[in-house]
């Protein structure tokens, strides 16, 4: 928030200068008139089944089924009520909060399951369980991205850190035996990706998004060579990595619904929860965050005041290189198995669009990276039941969004300042 | 979603145009030419062509390295190194060697095929991965010098192949030449729009074309594939596969030398499109506004250049260029028919192929050849030597961060330090340009 003294006011009054952003309640809006025209006009008859818990879960909820059209129209005029009420606190020079947003999104998400699932049935926990863990690689990401492009190095390499580290996980893990040993390899891998990003990017100055698009080949390259020259040998003694565990947290995994989708996981989700905690306290509520940001948004006037620039620069982006290496992996020790060649798969860069798109917030880029997992996992599911829509344009959403994003169009995307450029003291 | 905005932040550089950036450290490349002599000699002085050739040699090492360490024979040597090192070395020596004849003979010349005509092929097959890859290569390089970052060549090639496919299998009854020419026009177009709409969307809304332009890759992929397993846009009638019809033999590029080799006439454009490019860039009015908005957009703008509306053409010429390079994929390269997968890592193969080219047009050519010898060689390696063509993406990625990197290929090799001019140096002044106070 903007502040400016005014000289002659005797206890200092600030002014606030307020711009109000209409973008917010126009997209709100878009979608509220999309919802009404798809869900109201073109209706589908029938009834949507919904299952909400799984044979195993601790409390049984009775199969949901509800009728489609009459469903559809009462979420449209939700997210009607919803889009006019977001209209109304730009007008009281409000803002529009982030909750209102999620509310909108899932209502939105709600109504369009509904309108898909018109005499078919969906489960829901599969939905979501599905959903959070195609997200978490896609999280630890994105928090990778935070603090190196906070700190003021643009991190393309994200994908080749993710790659990185499930390479190397599954390796160390398949040798020793111990998943753990994989997970902390795992961080090596991705904080030695960093310092060839740092090293070039800082010392040598390079192009950071350059060296980070060229890592991405390198990594892929370099694992891809090692895979087929050496893990397919000898897959048993290299590439059979253990796997955690679930780990079911005695009474939170019991809440129906969400208790097994958030709190019945491998440790490394648990890790996951600390990571964008701590990451989100650190980057605003201590020193090192403070720095931190002044690094990425004014470097001249950090380093005035004492704060050694490229070296704290240099330690942020191993430290976002660990973080993505322990996403990666989760591919391999949290979901898959075993490593195969660029298992990835562009994981990289939808986190790097979770980054823009949270634009440099670690919250709100852990919950853009729940909405691209969720999109992505939408698609699986309503290919299953047959969806009225093409699996490949719920494939696309992420992207489109992003761009969107990008242009300004939903909410402002604005990176720090300082995002991209080398600092040379002079 | 967005409140109130701060307003009177005093952070520098927030406006849409900052993106100044220069390829790697190609001091060279985006200083205005001088006479052609000066430029030749301080391009010997610089080192730059020196140390394009020791990056390649040190990429060549440390691909050997990696084929050595992995081979089986010598690890199994290494065992008794201290006892009997010659195994090893000689093992080592096998190993390298045998990865490096096969792939000189994979892309140069085959000396055990009989004649010449057999042994020449690996050269045809060399021209032939390096096709579009100098077209893809120009785009890209295009992009560098007027500043812009377009690592969206995989979205533009592919829909520039499938507008190119598309009207290679839909209109039957057009005579050859004519049908071709309609193909590569609808194919060069389509990648100049897909293209366009990154350099539109920077041009009026300050996007970053890095961002979008990778985004537009996965949605042009997406699209490509939804295309593509619909029956009535662009997938083989009657078919479950995700695959288009084959191209018309009036659509195709026929071979250049006979159907022996795989060469088609793309080459020939590819070489007019070079020369284009180059004319482009060094003797036109476009291209000067173009190299303008590259070294300083304020200056340009102040200059009386509109730069919005140069960033949209560069967008577009760089956008037509790489979307040719899907054409020759689809009338050149694979006419039976493309998936998905048809740009074959190019649009990212061009954007190193820029780097090691230093962005300029006959830079880039000699790059895509060297490039595309790379990837028919590493292919003869697959099948002859059984080493994994992944190595080439190592050396390809070694290369072009060394050359990004000239200082350290100077410690490497303990080269003297240039004292004027060096790239170490305007490295410094462009860091120093990078941060603007005010």
């Amino acid at each position: 928030m903007s502040t400016s003294t005014l000289p002659s006011a005797a206890p200092i009054t600030l002014e606030r200068t307020i711009v109000k952003s209409w973008k917010g309640p126009i997209a709100l809006s878009i979608f509220a008139l999309l919802a009404i025209v798809l869900f109201g006009v073109f209706a589908r008859p029938g009834v949507s089944h919904f299952r909400l818990s799984t044979t195993g879960d601790f409390f049984q909820l009775p199969q949901l089924d509800v009728p489609t059209t009459s469903t559809g129209w009462i979420l449209a005029v939700i997210l009607v009520i919803l889009a006019a009420w977001s209209v109304l606190m730009v007008f009281q020079s409000r803002r529009v909060p982030l909750w209102l947003t999620i509310v909108f999104a899932i209502v939105f998400m709600a109504g369009f399951l509904t309108w898909v699932a018109a005499d078919a049935l969906i489960p829901i926990p599969g939905l979501l369980i599905g959903a959070v863990s195609l997200s978490v690689p896609l999280i630890f990401g994105a928090m990778s991205g935070v603090i190196s492009e906070r700190s003021g190095v643009i991190n393309i390499a994200i994908e080749g850190q993710l790659l990185a580290g499930a390479f190397v996980s599954a390796v160390v893990a398949s040798m020793t035996g111990s998943p753990w040993a994989g997970l902390v390899a795992a961080m090596v891998a991705g904080t030695l990706v960093s310092f060839a990003l740092a090293a070039f990017a800082i010392k040598y100055i390079v192009d950071q998004i350059i060296v980070g698009v060229v890592l991405n080949v390198l990594v892929s390259g370099l694992t891809g060579f090692l895979f087929s020259q050496v893990l397919t040998n000898n897959p048993k003694f290299l590439n059979t990595p253990p796997r955690f565990d679930r780990i079911d947290i005695p009474v939170l995994g019991q809440i129906p619904i969400i208790g097994p989708v958030l709190f019945d996981q491998t440790v490394i989700v648990y890790f996951m929860y600390i990571v964008v905690a701590g990451v989100a306290y650190a980057l605003f509520r201590t020193r090192w965050g403070l720095r931190t940001r002044a690094v990425g948004e004014h470097p001249q006037a950090a380093d005035t005041v004492g704060i050694k620039v490229n070296l704290r620069r240099f330690w942020n982006v191993s430290l976002a290189g660990a973080i993505a290496g322990f996403g990666g992996a989760y591919f391999t020790l949290g979901s898959v198995g075993s490593f195969t060649k660029d298992m990835t798969a562009g994981a990289g860069f939808i986190a790097l669009a979770a980054v823009i798109f949270g634009r440099w917030d670690p919250i709100r880029a852990m919950l853009a990276g729940l909405l691209f997992g969720f999109a992505t996992n939408l698609q699986s599911v309503l290919g299953i039941i047959g969806s009225p829509v093409p699996s490949q344009f719920m494939l696309m959403l992420p992207y489109i969004v992003t761009i969107f994003a990008v242009a300004g169009l939903v909410g402002q995307s604005r990176a720090p300042a300082a995002d991209g450029k080398p600092y040379i003291k002079s | 979603m967005s409140g109130n905005e701060p307003v009177d932040r005093q952070l520098p550089n927030i406006s849409p145009e900052k993106a100044t950036r220069e390829p790697g450290q190609s001091g060279t490349a985006s200083e205005p030419e001088r006479s052609r002599w000066n430029v030749a000699m301080r391009e010997i002085l610089n080192g730059s062509a020196m140390i394009s050739l020791l990056a390649v040699v040190l990429a060549i090492i440390i691909g050997g390295i990696l084929i050595a360490v992995t081979d089986e024979n010598v690890q199994a040597t290494a065992g008794y190194f201290f006892s009997r090192p010659g195994d090893m070395i000689a093992a080592i020596w096998n190993s390298v060697s045998g990865a490096y004849v096969s792939l000189f003979q994979g892309s140069i010349y085959n000396f055990r095929r009989p004649g010449f005509a057999n042994g020449i092929r690996p050269l045809m097959d060399t021209l032939t991965f390096a096709t579009p890859l100098i077209v893809a290569g120009l785009g890209v390089a295009l992009g560098f010098r007027a500043g812009l970052f377009n690592i969206g060549g995989r979205g533009q090639m592919l829909f520039g192949a499938s507008a190119a496919g598309w009207v290679a299998f839909s209109f039957a009854g057009l005579p050859f030449p004519l049908h071709l020419i309609f193909a590569v026009v609808a194919g060069v177009i389509a990648g100049a729009l897909w293209s366009g709409l990154a350099g539109l969307l920077k041009a009026t809304t300050g996007a970053n074309e890095v961002i979008t332009t990778i985004m537009l890759n996965y949605v042009a992929y997406y699209f490509v594939y939804w295309m593509l397993s619909t029956q009535g846009l662009l997938q083989l009638p009657g078919s479950n596969n995700p695959k288009s019809p084959g191209m018309l033999p009036s659509a195709v590029l026929p071979p250049l030398f006979g159907q022996q080799y795989s060469l088609h006439w793309g080459f020939i454009i590819a070489i007019l499109v070079t020369f284009f490019a180059w004319w482009l860039l060094n003797r036109s009015r476009l291209g000067f506004q173009f190299k303008a908005v590259g070294l300083n957009p304020d200056a340009a703008r102040v200059a009386g250049i509109n730069v919005p509306r140069m960033i949209v053409y560069v967008m577009l010429f760089s956008g037509a260029f790489v979307g040719l390079a899907g054409v020759f994929q689809v009338l050149g390269t694979v006419t039976t028919g493309f998936s998905a997968g048809i740009d074959a890592g190019i649009g990212f193969d061009a954007i190193t192929v820029a780097l090691l080219g230093r962005s300029k047009p006959w830079g880039v050519f000699a790059a895509a050849v060297l490039f595309g010898a790379f990837k028919a060689g590493g292919f003869a390696m697959q099948a002859s030597q059984g080493i994994s063509v992944d190595i080439v993406l190592v050396v390809q990625s070694v290369i072009v961060l060394l050359i990004a990197a000239p200082p350290l290929v100077r410690a490497v090799f303990r080269l003297p330090k240039p004292n004027l001019l060096s790239p170490l140096k305007s490295n410094k002044t462009q860091g120093k340009k990078a941060v603007v106070t005010k």
